[in-house]
């Protein structure tokens, strides 16, 4: 029965790791054009953003999810998503990209502007292009600066994956969960639901010792 | 010929008027003080020349060409801009450097990326090094800045400014942000520069150095030149009253 169930696990641990995989390669770079956008000097592009992060952040991300996985299929007739579970895969990673990128984008804001003005400026007067100054100045001091508030999201989303079980996304919750009704020949079985908690802790675990690793690189300057 | 010249330059913000028809012109090899109290200025008029801060109104001109004009200002394309800064070198009070590279790629970082061919790199390093060694910090130069003294961070700020080889090298307080002990070691190199012609100006409250390094001083007071003149005898027997209460604050204390 043990194997059985942890099998189970396995298989939905791995869509679990496979949303949080492409969920952060998808945000940390769109993160950072949303972080551009609320800086910009362009006013109406700079409040259409802010209004988009106001949204996004301002609203549950389970909401998000539904109506990003059923509204567009009630407008248009036909979901957009296609069938069955590589659908609901595709509608979960973007609205976990989209809301993640959002709080990110807050984190590289505050990053960016820690950043003392002075850096700049040297840049500048070097004849650095407002280019060169971001990549081979601000980015590394921004990264350095954010790595302590992205630790918290990144757990957080460790953890956030299982709510795309709210539009049937076989998640490692939603494999445990099946135990409890009907699944591999076993009914009304209740820890696996609660094992599944083992593997977020075992993860968050190993997400927090590379983290604390990447900060620690970082120590070589101040 | 004047290396730089600056002619009625204007400068507000909103309602202040921060600086107010500057005009003065600076021979090759020379080095200018500036002087006068916070706020009058002076800070501003280096940005100014850095393109740091746009003017107003006025012209600025590098060997005779036109820099800046105030009323020609719709040719100035941000990259048209980064050119024009390079006439200028700018040591700031609190040294800025970057703090994720060593003294070394502090000072050769612009140089590198004005320089495509990477053969060349190595070329560049050296002379980055050698840039290190006249400011006495051979033993340095793999230091990142948070393991340098201020004093060591300000010389490596200069040799930075000093790796562009520009016109003309501007300095902001230099030693204001350093404690006595720092200070003396920054003002003998930038004393050793002026020995070796550089094209300088420095805004500075160390009296005595400007006296004995600058060859011209200006005293400015609320956005104005007051006076302007050979070093020695501003500083020396200043004609304006303002300057005399000014410099009179200085020897009392």
């Amino acid at each position: 029965m043990f194997l059985t169930v942890v099998g189970a696990l396995n298989q939905g641990f791995l869509q679990t790791l496979k949303l949080f995989t492409v969920t952060l390669l998808g945000a940390i770079p769109l993160g950072l054009v949303v972080s551009f956008g609320s800086m910009s000097r362009f006013t109406p592009l700079r409040w259409l953003t802010r209004a988009l992060i106001w949204v996004i952040r301002g609203t549950p991300l389970m909401l998000q999810l539904i109506i990003l996985y059923y509204i567009p299929g009630k407008l248009l007739g036909f979901s957009p998503w296609g069938t069955g579970e590589s659908g609901r895969f595709l509608a979960s990673a973007i609205a976990f990209i989209i809301n993640y990128a959002c709080y990110f984008s807050e984190i590289y804001r505050g990053g960016i502007q820690g950043v003392p003005a002075g850096q700049q400026e040297a840049g500048l007067v070097l004849g650095m292009t407002r280019r060169e100054i971001f990549f081979k100045i601000t980015l590394l001091q921004m990264i350095k600066r954010i790595v302590p508030p992205m630790s918290n999201e990144v757990i957080t989303l460790v953890k956030d994956t299982s709510l795309a079980r709210i539009i049937s996304f076989q998640e490692v919750i939603w494999a445990g969960q099946a135990f409890l009704k009907t699944s591999h020949g076993y009914s009304g079985l209740l820890w696996p639901l609660f094992f599944t908690g083992v593997y977020y802790l075992v993860f968050n675990g190993v997400v927090t010792l590379l983290l604390s690793r990447l900060e620690r690189r970082l120590d070589y300057f101040k | 010929m004047p290396v730089l010249e600056v002619q009625h330059l204007e400068k507000h913000f909103g309602q202040t008027k921060v600086l107010e028809d500057i005009s003065f012109s600076l021979d090759q090899g020379k080095a200018l003080a500036v002087i006068g109290s916070s706020g009058s200025g002076k800070t501003t008029l280096l940005r100014c020349l850095n393109f740091l801060e746009t003017p107003d109104r006025g012209r600025i001109l590098v060997k005779g060409e036109p820099l800046f004009d105030a009323q020609d200002t719709s040719a100035l394309s941000e990259e048209a801009i980064r050119q024009k800064r390079l006439h200028f070198g700018l040591v700031f009070q609190n040294f800025n450097l970057f703090p994720q590279y060593t003294a070394l790629e502090n000072v050769v970082l612009a140089v590198k990326l004005r320089q495509p061919d990477k053969s060349k790199w190595t070329g560049i390093e050296a002379q980055g090094l050698e840039l290190l060694s006249r400011m006495g910090l051979s033993d340095r130069s793999g230091h990142y800045p948070h393991q340098l003294s201020g004093g060591q961070q300000q010389r490596v700020a200069i040799a930075r400014a000093l790796a562009l080889q520009p016109d003309v090298l501007c300095f902001d307080e230099p030693t204001s942000a350093l404690d006595p002990e720092l200070t003396g070691e920054v003002l003998k190199v930038i004393r050793s520069l002026a020995e070796q012609n550089t094209t300088m100006i420095i805004v500075t409250h160390e009296m005595a150095f400007a006296r004995d390094v600058a060859d011209e001083v200006i005293f400015m007071d609320s956005g104005s030149i007051i006076e302007q003149g050979p070093a020695r005898e501003v500083i020396n027997s200043p004609r304006a009253e303002r300057t005399r209460q000014f410099l009179s604050r200085y020897e009392a204390g």
